[in-house]
């Protein structure tokens, strides 16, 4: 035994050290690997034995070798083992290993929990920090959670140093755990005026990442901040701060000035670039001061200016324009991260005016440019260039069309598909272009041999795609059809991929109709005949492609044609039957449009359509899935048979309301039908031109000339302009006359060349208004989108760690010292609301004795008895805020949305000055990209309640609203409503009217709605002591009414929590369950209420001055009870 | 930011930190990609370039590159006073760093980073607080080896390029 101890502490003393390990492989070059597994069969002894020095030397060298790019997760066990030594110098390598090469994939993290825990508590500093910073890398949701607590505790640790790391850490742990943000943020904003400055950046670092991805929850943070931007001179934090304030401004204008001032000084004063740059970035005022950073010979400010100036250009485009040149000179430059940079730019700069003159630039950098890469992100951008909001700046249409052509070209691009896209997109959408597409694809295709004849080049060959389809589609536009039907069959084809071909066939066979039918109607059978013919003899070659698709399409069409000869040795006209095959046009489909087809009534689309087999099943009857599968198939098919009928009738309505909508594009007449009855165009052969350099696609236009062509004609529109100009001058001779010679060819005075008719995008009959298509669902800072200026509720608090047997023996004494600390907490919230209720106050006007205040305390600490639970939730903590206002808030949750509006939540308040008197709040929320102005609210008074309207107006005058919405935003508007009575429930039908301004102009738009004002809005919450309510019951002129409701499962006081909520009432007295409840309306009757829980019902007794009032009062709170 | 890497000239690395706990083979892959990226680049060009969906900011010292992502928003000057500050830090506790110093004694290099910069955000600005908690939890730990220096006559120390 001691022999062995000895043999094992001698063979450590042989065992490498992480220094032998780097020296042994550097030793080692030409067998490493040999070397390495060597090693790593060595660790695995090592990590065996007891000791645990050894074992943190061996997991030293695995995190090495795991930089090397070994697998050491088979360790992972070791690695926690290492970790929970209790000596720093195993402790810190253990972390180390852990933080390199744990993630949430890691099975073993979650033993981690507890020695971490450990360590975050330990009295050293380091152990703990070196806790901290391991777990930063590798925090999982479930370690967030679980450790929340006790790092928030970590914020508050004496030593600075833990602070720090706390504070930086806390970041990643809202993002695993969104749920700790609220809890934990009073403490971060603590950590703004930490006297370390150290922790106080780490907050600052912590609260700008948070602020920037969701500004508008920590704009009330705006004036903490702009105290620490001008007080302080660390250059970092300021950075972040100012970063911070570029994402509020957007949402609080005013700031922007505020913020100049600071920001100038900083510009002026600061040496540093980093920080310069940040300045200006946030201001982007400074264009100028870009351009000497771009005209730099220092290539890092180059980048950065041209990277400032991409996001000016979002804002004052035309600012940027004037700096065309530079920008261009950017291109020639050697460094691509800097062209890339300036290709960005451009792609914002284009005009009409400016377009092709850019677009020849780029098609000279594409010849130039070497290296694939740069050239297919040069020709994407082109794309990109030409393609952007529509193709609003293209004004010639063919010059596009011999781009794209000339495009074809480029050597060894992977952008094939990308091309192919564009031609497709053009010739469907612009229907004027279609026929010098046609003749543009008809050459590609004749030309195929010289771009597919590179095997290497077969990302372009897709663009024979596109060719193929469109001079299948439109071949009524073709002039030589039998050409390029000849050119489809050649046998060269057979060597393009599958799906090309498949294209090839079948469009083959359209080129082949609309060969037939002009061949028949010009009365030429021989002709119609030999086409066939030719069809027979070629298609062979394609029905023996290896290809399933082009196969199968092949030999279909073999037969069909072969049909078709038979029928023509015996002399039938059989065009029209062939073309019909074809008929009809296709129209381009909005990419969403099948998202916002809405799901019509009565369709579940959640529930099973076949029941699943249960699992035991499944498991026994696997082999016998493919029968089970059919059975499904057949039952599924059977449903709609069924509705045959039915869908039909559907079908015929929607094409009648598709004619009387005016929205809807109406199709011509489909092209195919009307055909020219041109001679046939007689067989000519096709001679092979075999270029073996192809220089330039024979025959093609090249875009230059449509260049010249455009120049002259916008020439040619401009003289006309002047003269008729002229001819106006002299009407008005004199006039206007320096006018005139100051005239410049502005971007509305670029007329098209031909009409063009970009055609939209269908969309489906009453497509889904939504706006959340853009946003990502899997974003993680989505989660972080939370209000933290709403107080906590009892709820949030973090998950505390507990004993079990703590929790099942819980002392009554416990159990008090819980209560005091629930109670205790409501005081501090107490602090916050008051500070509130002081601006709520000033705004009211509504004077409070000190006295009543102090009631008012009371009467919350009733209430807070009678409410604490267990079930702590939400409506908790709403009721308190509104016994704290000392007003009436009914919030009743409205979601009236259109594309543009979102009228989100009112309050329905009553006046307490008037009697007669509500006041509505209505929060107005753009959700629209478009500015909005000019509403207007206006409400069809009924008898009873009238919108207070200025002197003078009349009914059916709106009130405008006194803001206007830019894109984003929202806002509060009040609008005072006058009653008659109040004892009866009223619904208001209402308009809001609103003029909705972007880029392409502005409309007039409408939003109805309906105003609901409850009874239970007429009443305000009022507190009442227990001898005056017995006072009031007892004067005896109260009319009496009651209610019962059934099936009640929630708690008594979570009951009494609903009515205080919803009803506006204030709970008296309770003794059991049972409890008597006060509330005042607005104009003083009194509401006495005796509600009494029973095993599973409640009954209410009502006492109050005015009967209706009393009865609509409760069939108002029997709904509400029995939703429960 | 997102991680940060440290390899030669003959791309080897030699340092990786991740703050966003990536799968293995993603970083291998992602590491492989950049250090192509990044090599390929001349001396004369910025230290900046647009790499997927991230920001990169490099700098070469001797015959080590710096290289580290970023997100879209990020500054980019700041990132490269970022390196550099790291690589005073360095400098200062081995004293003249060179290439085999991080070689041999990676983990306190690592030490040394998660000091100065924690979760992917600056921890502390401070040359002195770095090197003062790196000393102290030195201390701690007892010598295990004895810290042989090393030096080789082709390592030359590190200087701005």
């Amino acid at each position: 035994m001691a022999l062995k101890m000895v043999k094992g502490s001698i063979d450590r003393m042989f065992d490498k050290n992480l220094q032998d390990l780097v020296r042994g492989i550097r030793n080692h070059k030409e067998d490493e690997a040999k070397y390495i597994s060597q090693c790593i069969d060595e660790i695995k002894q090592e990590l065996k034995q007891d000791n645990i020095a050894v074992k943190a030397n061996a997991v030293c060298k695995l995190t090495y070798l795991q930089m090397l790019g070994y697998d050491i997760s088979w360790a992972a066990f070791n690695i926690i083992e290492v970790m929970s030594a209790s000596k720093f110098t195993f402790k810190r390598i253990g972390y180390l290993a852990a933080s390199q090469c744990f993630h949430e994939g890691t099975d073993v993290i979650m033993l981690t929990t507890n020695q971490i825990r450990k360590d975050l508590s330990s009295p050293n500093q380091y152990d703990t920090g070196v806790a901290l910073t391991g777990l930063s890398c590798f925090v999982t949701p479930d370690l967030a959670r679980d450790l929340a607590n006790d790092i928030m505790t970590l914020m508050s640790h004496t030593k600075p140093y833990i602070r720090k790391k706390a504070v930086l850490i806390m970041y990643k742990v809202f993002l695993k755990y969104p749920e700790s943000l609220r809890p934990a943020f009073p403490r971060l904003k603590e950590k703004l005026e930490d006297p370390d400055p150290g922790v106080q950046s780490a907050a600052v670092n912590v609260i700008c990442e948070l602020a920037r991805r969701n500004p508008k929850n920590y704009l009330s943070l705006a004036p903490l901040f702009f105290k620490l931007m001008t007080s302080s001179t660390n250059n970092w934090v300021l950075i972040k701060i100012i970063k911070l304030f570029g994402a509020l401004t957007p949402l609080e204008p005013r700031l922007g000035k505020k913020l100049i001032e600071p920001l100038t000084n900083l510009i002026h004063s600061t040496s540093a670039m980093s920080l310069l740059y940040e300045c200006v970035n946030t201001v982007i005022l400074c264009v100028q001061k870009l351009r000497i950073l771009i005209e730099d010979s220092d290539q890092n400010l180059k980048y950065l200016g041209l990277l400032a100036m991409s996001k000016i250009l979002k804002t004052h485009p035309k600012s940027v324009q004037s700096h065309k040149d530079l920008i261009l000179q950017c291109l020639d430059d050697k460094d691509e991260s800097i062209r890339l940079r300036a290709l960005d730019l451009l792609y914002g700069m284009v005009s009409k005016k400016n377009l092709m003159e850019i677009v020849k630039k780029l098609m000279i950098h594409v010849d130039k440019a070497e290296g694939t890469t740069y050239r297919d992100e040069l020709l994407t951008k082109i794309i990109d260039i030409c393609s952007q909001s529509n193709y609003q700046y293209i004004t010639n249409f063919e010059w596009y069309i011999s781009i794209l052509v000339e495009l074809t070209r480029l050597e060894g691009t992977r952008h094939g598909h990308l091309i192919a896209a564009q031609m497709l997109d053009v010739a469907i959408r612009v229907k004027a272009i279609r026929k010098f597409a046609v003749s543009q694809m008809a050459m590609l295709l004749d030309n195929a041999h010289l771009i597919a004849s590179n095997t290497q080049r077969n990302g372009i060959c897709e663009v024979l795609y596109a060719a193929a389809w469109i001079c299948g589609e439109f071949s009524e536009h073709l002039e030589e059809a039998n050409q390029t039907l000849e050119a489809m069959l050649r046998p060269k084809v057979t060597t393009l991929p599958g799906h090309i071909q498949a294209v090839y066939v079948q469009n083959m066979v359209k080129l082949y109709a609309s060969i037939l039918q002009q061949k028949e109607q010009a009365g030429e059978k021989e002709a119609a005949q030999e086409i066939t013919q030719l069809m027979i003899e070629k298609l062979p070659q394609f029905v023996q492609s290896a290809d399933l698709e082009v196969q199968e399409r092949a030999s279909c069409i073999l037969q069909l044609i072969k049909y078709i000869q038979k029928l023509q040795v015996k002399e039938v006209p059989v065009a029209e039957e062939v073309i019909a095959l074809f008929a009809g046009e296709l129209n381009p489909v909005a990419p969403k449009a099948q998202k916002k087809v809405p799901v019509p009534e009565g369709l579940d689309l959640d529930a099973w359509i076949n029941e699943p087999p249960s699992d035991s099943e499944s498991e026994d009857e696997k082999p016998k899935t493919i029968f089970h599968d059919e059975e499904q198939r057949h039952s599924r098919h059977r449903q709609p048979e069924i509705d045959e009928e039915e869908l039909a009738r559907r079908r015929e309505a929607r094409k009648q309301e598709q004619a009387n909508n005016p929205f809807y594009i109406k199709s011509s007449p489909s092209p195919q039908k009307r055909y020219q009855d041109t001679p046939g165009v007689e067989h000519i052969p096709v001679v092979q031109i075999d270029l073996s350099v192809p220089l330039k696609v024979p025959g093609m236009p090249m875009s230059d000339q449509y260049v010249k062509l455009e120049e002259e004609r916008r020439h040619k529109q401009k003289l006309e302009k002047d003269k008729k100009k002229k001819k106006q001058k002299k009407e008005k001779r004199g006039k206007h006359h320096r006018h005139n010679s100051l005239h410049t060819e502005s971007e509305e005075d670029i007329a098209p060349a031909h009409h063009v008719d970009i055609i939209t995008e269908e969309m489906p009959e009453n497509a889904l208004p939504s706006d959340e298509d853009d946003k990502d669902p899997n974003d993680p800072y989505k989660a972080l989108d939370i209000d933290l200026d709403k107080p906590l509720a009892d709820s949030e608090k973090l998950p505390v760690q507990r004993h079990r047997n703590v929790e099942t023996l819980k002392s009554p004494d416990s159990e008090a010292l819980l209560v005091e600390k629930k109670s205790k907490k409501p005081k501090k919230k107490e602090k916050k609301h008051k500070e509130k209720e002081r601006e709520k106050g000033k705004k009211k006007e509504k004077e409070k004795k000190v006295v009543e205040e102090e009631e008012e305390k009371k009467v919350i600490c009733q209430d807070l008895h009678c409410l604490k639970s267990a079930v702590m939730d939400h409506i908790y903590c709403c009721v308190l805020f509104l016994v704290f206002f000392g007003a009436v808030l009914c919030l009743t949750l409205l979601n009236l949305s259109c594309d543009f509006f979102h009228l989100q939540t009112y309050d329905i308040q009553g006046n307490l000055q008037n009697d007669s008197q509500v006041t509505v709040s209505v929060i107005f929320e753009n959700k629209s990209t478009s500015f909005l102005k000019s509403m207007e609210l206006n409400v069809l008074d009924s008898l009873n309640t009238k919108m207070l309207r200025p002197e003078g107006s009349s009914v059916h005058d709106g009130i405008p609203v006194p803001f206007q919405l830019p894109p984003g935003i929202s806002n509060e508007a009040q609008f005072v409503f006058t009653l008659q009575s109040i004892v009866m429930a009223q619904k208001l039908k209402g308009t809001l009217s609103f003029i909705v301004k972007n880029d392409e102009g502005s409309t007039h738009e409408k939003l109805d709605f309906k105003l609901h004002f409850s009874c239970a809005s007429y009443l305000i919450t009022t507190p009442c002591y227990s001898d005056a309510f017995a006072k009031l019951l007892e004067s005896g002129d109260l009319h009496m009414n009651s209610i019962k409701v059934d099936g009640i499962s929630i708690s008594f006081q979570h009951l009494l929590a609903k009515i205080c909520f919803h009803h506006h009432f204030s709970v008296v007295e309770r003794v059991d369950s049972c409890a008597s409840m006060y509330s005042r309306s607005i104009q003083g009757h009194h509401v006495c209420l005796l509600v009494k829980k029973g095993e599973n019902s409640v009954s209410v007794d009502g006492k109050c001055s005015d009967s209706t009032l009393l009865s609509n009062l409760l069939d108002e709170m029997k709904e509400t009870l029995s939703k429960c | 930011m997102r991680f940060m890497l440290l390899f030669s000239r003959q791309g080897k690395l030699r340092l990786q930190k991740w703050y966003l706990a990536t799968a293995d083979r993603d970083k291998k892959k992602m590491v492989r990609e950049l250090m192509q990226v990044v090599l390929a680049r001349k001396p004369k060009m910025c230290s900046f370039l647009e790499w997927r969906d991230l920001k990169v900011v490099y700098k070469r010292y001797a015959s080590l590159y710096f290289c580290c992502a970023i997100e879209g928003q990020d500054n980019e000057l700041i990132t490269l006073e970022l390196i550099h500050r790291y690589v005073e830090l360095l400098d200062k506790y081995f004293g003249s760093v060179c290439e085999l110093d991080i070689i041999f004694n990676f983990e306190k290099a690592y030490f040394i980073l998660d000091e100065f910069v924690m979760g992917g955000e600056i921890q502390d600005t401070s040359k002195k607080s770095v090197l003062k908690a790196i000393e102290q939890a030195d201390l701690l730990q007892e010598v295990r080896h004895p810290q042989t220096h090393l030096w080789s006559p082709q390592n030359t120390p590190m200087e701005t390029p």
